[in-house]
């Protein structure tokens, strides 16, 4: 797949000296769905305000489709739909003309199919003449969505879309999303929901003070820092690990009272069934037997403390 | 030029004007119907006539600047402030636009808006008094130059402004007493020599003598002059707007 957003050595510094963006590359390809996770403050929503022109880049490049964001800017920006991370509204506008004006201001001739597509795809064409304040929350993020699509957009930036947002509209989303791709659109998401980028991004960006700390395939990511566990609890209290079963990596738990295994999820032979046989045999009785996945959460908690601890 | 755009800009915001049709238009022709009553009527009736001219006409040129200037101002500073206020600006930023076709956009719209106004005052005043416009196509510049100056200028308050105090301040503060000792009720030659000379440096007094000018071919200052200050106002208004579009100052961090 080409290339179709590059953002090079981007830096943002705010006013007063506050650096959101150090030193930020990253190549999104056309047609993917990408999350950039990252707890509050990270600079998810800078990087993106940066790249669709709400704010200027302090230095670096970043290119759409090939069209650099300040000496190409009507040509990046017109491949572009933005979904804010805050819901602002012409709350006395109607939701069709609010649709239609982001249409036009995109440079886009008028075309009420295309409009009515986008609306009814949102399920919210039976809501087009309601106005902005007659809408709920997760309506007006909908219409968000809407004008968003309105000018038919490559590349889509959804900032924590789903943040506030009931459970039914959040699979609905998720939803949306997937069709999109199927049409070839580029999303680019933003989350501090783990479950989010896990459900439906292809690619895992994951980004904090201002830096990517590292871009991967999910289902790779979670293959490589997704190991598993197995928890062996026992009747009785180890003081260290018995020499029998000095041959697995295993450590000590809960004060000596559970024997924890880390396994290779997609290995061929995972070894469990040695294991507590020699268990067994070691003359150890078991309490109980617990297995646990690490989720990207695991592997979020990890990579943000290991770069903590690189900085200190 | 993304024409397109522009066009959208200025329908959503002439929309925005007939959906709140009788704040935007009714109250103005009340208000101006308000000073045909009060001045034209209960005091003209006890002023002959200046320069020439009966009092109830001689008000009209500067009741409808009066009028127009204040609209423009507030129409397009409230027009660029509401987006930023609400959020929506954003929309605007990301749009594959640039900071003239918002200008023309918004600045345009006010222009139309508060243009609309001055004519359906003029229209009213058809019924207060007996008028005639002596030189209808030096009338027409002049009302179009004031919108549009005007409206540029209330656009560049609307940018600068970080909450709706500021909003209000200058056209309070400033517009609203220098339109006003404009000489909109009078004629400077009724004033004292020291205050016709402090008249002087009133730019107001040389827009509204010009468009009475266009009405009755009498003027306070010479028609050159009035031409020269529009002129020069609208100058400054666009050098201005090309000092923000060139810095982004008070649009992008
Ligand atoms: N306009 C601004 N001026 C100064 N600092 C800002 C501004 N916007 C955001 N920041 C700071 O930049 C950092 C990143 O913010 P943001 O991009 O909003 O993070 P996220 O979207 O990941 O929560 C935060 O520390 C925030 O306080
Ligand atoms: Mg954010």
């Amino acid at each position: 797949m080409p290339t179709i957003l590059s953002i090079k050595n981007l830096r943002k510094s705010y006013k007063g000296g506050f650096e959101a963006l150090k030193d930020v590359s990253l190549d999104i390809e056309e047609g993917e769905i990408i999350a950039l996770l990252g707890p509050n403050g990270a600079g998810k929503t800078t990087l993106i305000s940066t790249i669709c022109g709400i704010t200027m880049p302090t230095s670096g490049t970043v290119t759409v489709a090939g069209y650099d964001i300040i000496t190409g800017f009507r040509a990046a920006r017109s491949m572009i739909g933005l979904v804010p991370q805050e819901i602002a509204l012409e709350p006395f506008e109607k939701v069709i003309n609010s649709v239609r004006f982001s249409r036009g201001l995109f440079g886009k001739p008028r075309m009420d199919g295309v409009v009515e597509d986008v609306l009814k795809r949102l399920s919210l064409w039976d809501k087009r003449n309601a106005q902005i304040l007659e809408l709920s929350g997760g309506m007006k993020r909908r219409v968000l969505i809407a004008k968003a699509l309105a000018h038919e957009p490559r590349v889509l930036f959804l900032d924590e879309p789903t943040a506030g947002v009931d459970v039914e509209l959040r699979k609905d989303m998720w939803g949306i999303v997937e069709q999109l791709r199927a049409d070839g659109v580029t999303t680019v998401l933003t989350t501090h929901y783990i479950e989010e980028a896990e459900a439906i991004a292809d690619r895992v960006g994951v980004i904090n003070k201002g830096e990517i700390l590292l871009v991967e395939d999910k289902d790779k990511l979670m293959a490589r820092m997704g190991k598993k566990q197995l928890e062996v609890q026992l009747t009785a209290q180890l003081g260290a690990i018995p020499d029998a079963l000095s041959a697995y990596d295993l450590t000590l738990g809960d004060g000596g009272h559970t024997l924890i295994y880390s396994y290779d999820t997609k290995s061929e032979r995972t070894g469990i069934t040695r294991l507590l046989k020699d268990v067994a045999d070691a003359g150890l009785s078991l309490r109980d037997v617990v297995t646990r996945q690490s989720s990207l959460e695991d592997i979020f908690v990890t990579l943000v403390s290991e770069k903590g601890e690189r900085d200190q | 030029m993304n024409r397109t755009a522009i066009a959208a800009i200025y329908r959503n915001e002439m929309a925005r004007f007939f959906r709140t049709l009788a704040q935007s238009f009714i109250s103005p022709v009340l208000s101006a119907s308000l000073y045909f009553v009060v001045f034209g009527a209960a005091i003209g009736s006890r002023i002959d006539e200046v320069e020439g001219v009966s009092y109830g006409a001689f008000i009209v040129p500067g009741l409808i600047m009066l009028t127009v200037m204040t609209q423009a101002i507030s129409n397009a500073s409230f027009g660029i402030y509401f987006p930023k206020f609400i959020g929506t600006f954003n929309e605007l930023l990301s749009a594959p636009l640039n900071f003239l076709e918002i200008v023309i956009g918004y600045a345009g719209a006010a222009a139309t808006k508060s243009m609309f106004i001055g004519i359906i005052i003029l229209i009213t005043s058809f019924f207060f008094v007996d008028l005639q416009i002596a030189h209808p196509l030096a009338m027409v510049v002049f009302l179009v130059l004031t919108c549009v100056s005007f409206a540029l200028f209330g656009f560049i308050i609307g940018i600068w402004a970080g909450n709706f105090e500021q909003l209000q301040l200058i056209p309070l503060l400033v517009i609203t007493p220098l339109v006003f000792l404009g000489g909109s009720f009078y004629s400077i030659s009724m004033l004292p020599p020291v205050w016709q000379t402090i008249s002087m440096f009133n730019p107001v007094v040389y827009l509204i003598s010009g468009f009475r000018w266009a009405f009755f071919g009498v003027a306070d200052v010479p028609i050159g002059l009035s031409l020269l200050a529009i002129g020069a106002f609208t100058a400054a208004c666009l050098g201005v707007v090309a000092f923000i579009f060139k810095t982004g100052w008070r649009i992008r961090q």
